[in-house]
């Protein structure tokens, strides 16, 4: 009996001395900074990957919100102990590209591993935020989104409104709000991220500038542009509409959420990664829509832009993981991956092919709505208005361009004097990153 | 500083004794600091890669920038308010509990337990009551007619904060003001009594003025919590808005530093707020040494 | 009691009973809040009285690990809280008692210059001095390690400042008479300093304890390996999901287990950290 067992036990540390090569795995840290489901989710993909071969292991790594996993990354790369791979969210682009001593761009890495690499299969409208200005494609697009016009339908009936036709324009918007608190709902209209929504894609959408340069694709010199008649005339309007509910503002982030699935809101501008939530919460009928615009204004609706994250490859780490990073890449660009990731977290597909492969697995006539981000920002081909926007120290600016949203929607500003507040106090910051990055 | 009378001879005795604090604190305290100290004069990318020696600049920056100076304003309105309510409901409560003697221990377990609650949880709790949406305190106060919306209401927004951060610190001082309390001798108060001096009366008279070290040490404990512990609650309830209504000083600074990574700006401000725990240190100091005198 | 007041008496009851309540709520409605199913309270009210879901909810933060809410199983993160918050209550007063002894008991060179080099630390928050004290830590290889997380917390002076208080109270007389029984230093510490300290010890320790077991932004950072992540860590990582509405009824769940540790040590050492507090820092 002892012997058979013994024997085992030798069988069995012989096929773990065989079948583990003698290099060993190589571990590639990835640091991101999806929580909840979505963390669960990036996880699959990463043990996909693992499974896929056996020389690579690629470790994720949740590592807080965004602003604290890239500053994590960041005090890490000062003390030489960084990650190879990581996640980060789009306003911190600027920064990412200009630590030109501490990234791998992504197109040098795929030629050096010989990879195969296109950037044309990607969507234009996302590829656009992440490339500089030859073309070439930085970091990896991973989670993007674009936000959109949700609305409530049982309330759109309830206020006698048409189900099935969402506001179009601002106009339409406006009546739809005075009918649906008509109708009993106690406030028309709220939106996430309020810079993102009511002043990035507001104004790539009505094609205008966000500011000088490109919308600072053009060089560091860049300044804002936001406090414009067109922005102005938007905040003043929902301004307005705050006194009465009309609109209601609901917080930085997607802090507002909750204020449309309870019913409070009827419409609600938010990111097209937010769909899930929204259903698995709200106890209604839901509608999509595409972001209002001004009808008078020439070009528009034009496109809008995109948020989310790219993964950013950092230097200093071995050789061996670089080439395990080209290979991942790889494998995150094939449309299945591709496509699961879209059709599981309500993220757009960031390849032609992964919409394509989605189109064809009726994804779309299954989940009517999911389609509608897409459609909005492959609108038109993005001009340097719509095309995404690059400036330093966005983190921070954001937070600047919202302090004062909310001075103008409490009423202790106009958007006149807030807008133009912003752009004051925004290109004092842009002057500084210029400063230290020069 | 004071000696005292007798003491034990050698060097090599005390020195191995220091030896481990002043260790770590040099290693994880000193030098960090001084390199902080160091970032406020330079210009610098977050990763390390361009350093530029730029002297004051950093410091002219931070100062004319009016924000900076309102967090200095809410800052100290903030923490007088929380050092307040915290300060007088603890007094209050311990009062009543003095009072009643009998059950004055289970009253203390009742009390004592919110000093345990993390800032970042007491601020995840507090966030989720008053959710202008899902939250029930905002449900009843909207009963009653208040529109409750620290997103957009300053006032709100403060008046949130500073519930959160008082609420914790009721705790800590009902513990010293009961223990106060009854340290006051009862012949004194029975005497009184015997005067004619209603409770009222007493506690105005006598009591008072005899916890009077006491508040005022449990003012300045209240002032540098309300100053430097408070950041988990803020962060984690109105994230410093709406507008900059709540951004208190150390979430101003972690904020620039951490999240916006503007190293410099950041730096400035932690040689300020460094300034400010020296000048609060001091107080507390020469009021502590002085009460160990009599 | 001097005189007998009963409506007084009895106001003081009910201000007390109040105060209490009122304290408590935030808590109770946590609680009620992790015993309902998810999406009940998140669309509508939350309601006042628990409801069904306690084993359900409570059993899947502990047995599930909440996965699904994207943390690693919370076990093991109170587990880490445990042994961080008692490193630094342990370490911290470890290491005051022997330097506020030498500050107090000796007169040595550069005893002034020691004393204010720890004193100057007293207060200053670690968010202030975060990226620093990071790097040294990194430097060090102490990243993911309990060291890494609990040393650089040990590194302020209010303890040592306390105990130096308290040193200053004790009558020279029992040192004298320690001095004329040949008694060593390091022995009148232990006989004498250590059983006379022994309320003032548990309280610190209390003191001491909730302060590591309440850290996030720090183990944040100093940790990327799930197996070394703390409770607290873990609350903020599932209350701030990106993209996603948190999962409240577990949030709540897990908030309730991790307030629950310190809450004990509170209270099961009540009556030690009342005095102890009281007279160290009277």
């Amino acid at each position: 009996m002892w012997i058979r067992r013994f024997a085992a036990g030798v069988a069995a540390v012989l096929a773990a001395v065989i079948t583990t090569p003698a290099g060993a795995v190589t571990e590639i840290q990835w640091w991101h900074a999806m929580g909840g489901a979505l963390g669960q989710k990036l996880e699959k993909i990463a043990n996909d990957f693992n499974a896929s071969q056996a020389d690579y292991k690629v470790v994720p790594v949740y590592k807080g919100s965004y602003p604290e996993a890239m500053t994590a990354a960041i005090a890490a790369f000062r003390a030489r102990q960084n990650p190879t791979l990581l996640q980060v969210f789009e306003v911190g682009t600027a920064t990412m590209m200009a630590a030109r001593g501490a990234v791998y761009p992504v197109y040098e890495l795929m030629k050096n591993e010989n990879e195969p690499f296109d950037p044309k299969a990607f969507l234009p409208a996302v590829t656009g935020y992440y490339t500089d200005t030859n073309g070439n494609m930085l970091s990896f697009p991973f989670n993007s989104s674009t936000p959109i016009l949700y609305y409530n339908k049982d309330a759109f009936r309830k206020a006698g409104l048409d189900p099935n036709a969402p506001p179009r324009t601002w106009a339409d918007v406006e009546s739809a709000v005075k009918k649906l608190q008509a109708g009993g709902t106690t406030c028309g209209l709220t939106n996430e991220w309020p810079s993102w929504v009511l002043v990035e894609n507001f104004s790539a959408f009505h094609n205008i500038p966000i500011g000088t340069k490109s919308n600072g694709f053009g060089g560091l010199d860049t300044e804002l542009k936001i406090n414009n008649p067109l922005v102005e005339k938007e905040i003043a309007m929902l301004a307005d509409w705050q006194k009465t509910k009309l609109y209601d503002y609901g917080g930085r982030t997607d802090k507002a959420q909750p204020k449309f699935f309870s019913g409070e809101c009827g419409i609600s501008l938010g990111s097209s990664a937010a769909r899930a939530n929204i259903l698995a919460n709200g106890k209604f009928d839901l509608g999509y829509g595409m972001l209002p615009y001004f009808a008078d204004v020439k070009g528009a609706p034009q496109n809008s832009i995109i948020g989310g994250a790219t993964l950013w490859v950092l230097k200093g780490r071995p050789a061996a993981e670089y080439k395990g990073v080209a290979k991942f890449f790889t494998f995150l660009s094939r449309p299945e991956t591709q496509a699961w990731w879209h059709q599981n977290t309500g993220y757009l597909p960031i390849t032609l092919a992964a919409y394509e492969l989605s189109r064809s697995q009726g994804f779309y006539d299954k989940n009517p709505g999911t389609d509608t981000a897409i459609k909005q920002i492959t609108l038109n081909p993005p001009t340097e208005n719509s095309k995404g926007l690059r400036f330093g120290s966005f983190v921070q600016i954001r937070d600047v361009i919202e302090e004062e949203l909310e001075q103008a929607f409490a009423g202790k500003k106009t958007a006149k004097e807030a807008l133009d507040a912003a752009v004051k106090r925004g290109n004092d910051l842009l002057r500084a990153f210029e400063k230290a990055n020069m | 500083m004071q000696t005292k009378r007798v003491t034990f001879g050698g060097y090599g005795v005390p020195a191995l004794l220091v030896a481990p604090q002043l260790a770590v604190t040099l290693v994880f305290f000193i030098w960090p600091a001084s390199q902080a100290l160091y970032q406020s004069v330079l210009q610098q990318d977050p990763f390390g890669l361009k350093t530029e020696f730029v002297g004051l600049a950093n410091f002219r920056r931070v100062l004319a920038d009016p924000a900076y100076l309102d967090s200095f304003a809410i800052t100290a309105v903030f923490s007088l308010v929380v050092a307040a309510i915290a300060l007088g409901v603890a007094l209050l409560l311990a009062a009543m509990a003095d009072w009643v003697i009998r059950g004055a221990t289970a009253y203390t377990t009742l009390l004592i337990w919110p000093y345990a609650v993390a800032p970042a949880i007491a601020g995840v709790l507090w966030w989720f009551l008053f959710h202008p949406t899902i939250g029930i305190f905002a449900y009843v106060l909207s009963r009653f007619g208040i529109a409750w919306n620290h997103l957009l209401d300053a006032r709100q927004a403060f008046l949130l904060i500073v519930i959160a951060a008082a609420w914790k610190q009721v705790s800590y001082n009902f513990v010293f003001f009961l223990a106060g309390l009854q340290s006051i001798p009862r012949s004194l108060i029975e005497a009184a009594a015997i005067d004619g001096a209603g409770p009222v009366r007493r506690f105005r008279t006598i009591i008072l003025p005899l916890i009077g070290p006491t508040t005022f040490f449990l003012l300045v404990v209240n002032i540098v919590y309300a100053f430097f512990d408070t950041f988990g609650i803020v962060h984690a309830t109105t994230g410093g808005g709406p507008g900059t209504a709540t951004t208190i000083l150390v979430y101003k600074v972690f904020r620039d530093g951490f999240e916006a990574l503007d190293l410099g700006g950041s730096a400035v401000q932690s040689v300020v707020l460094m300034a400010v725990v020296v000048a609060l240190t001091l107080v507390q100091f020469r009021f502590i040494e002085r009460r160990v005198h009599y | 009691m001097v005189e007998n007041r009963p409506i007084l008496t009895v106001t003081a009851h009910a201000t007390l009973i109040l105060g209490a309540a009122l304290m408590a709520a935030p808590v109770w409605l946590a609680f009620v809040a992790s015993t309902y199913p998810g999406a009940d309270f998140v669309a509508g009210r939350l309601p006042l009285w628990p409801g069904s879901q306690f084993f359900a909810n409570y059993s899947a933060v502990l047995s599930e690990g909440l996965s699904n809410a994207g943390a690693p199983p919370i076990a093991g993160m109170l587990i880490n809280s445990a042994i961080v918050a008692t490193l630094i209550a342990v370490g911290k007063i470890a290491v005051s008692l022997l330097s506020a002894f030498a500050i107090v008991y000796f007169r040595f060179p550069f005893r002034a210059a020691a004393f204010w080099i720890i004193f100057l630390t007293l207060m200053l928050p670690v968010e202030v001095r975060i990226l620093p004290t990071f790097e040294v830590v990194s430097q060090l290889g102490l990243l993911n390690t309990y060291a890494g997380l609990s040393i650089p917390l040990i590194a302020s002076a209010t303890a040592t400042f306390l105990f130096r208080q308290f040193f200053m109270t004790i009558p020279d007389e029992l040192t004298e008479a320690a001095r004329i029984d040949g008694s060593t230093p390091l022995r009148f510490l232990r006989d004498i300093l250590i059983p006379l300290s022994r309320t003032n010890i548990a309280a610190l320790f209390v003191i001491l304890f909730i302060y590591g077991w309440n850290q996030y932004l720090w183990p944040l950072l100093v940790t990327n390996d799930q197996s070394y992540y703390t409770i607290v860590m873990g609350i903020q990582r599932m209350a701030r999901a990106a993209d996603a509405t948190p999962l409240w009824h577990l949030v709540m769940a897990t908030t309730m287990l991790a307030l629950l540790p310190p809450v004990i040590v509170v209270l099961a050492m009540q009556r030690l950290f009342v005095k102890g507090l009281v007279e160290t820092e009277k």
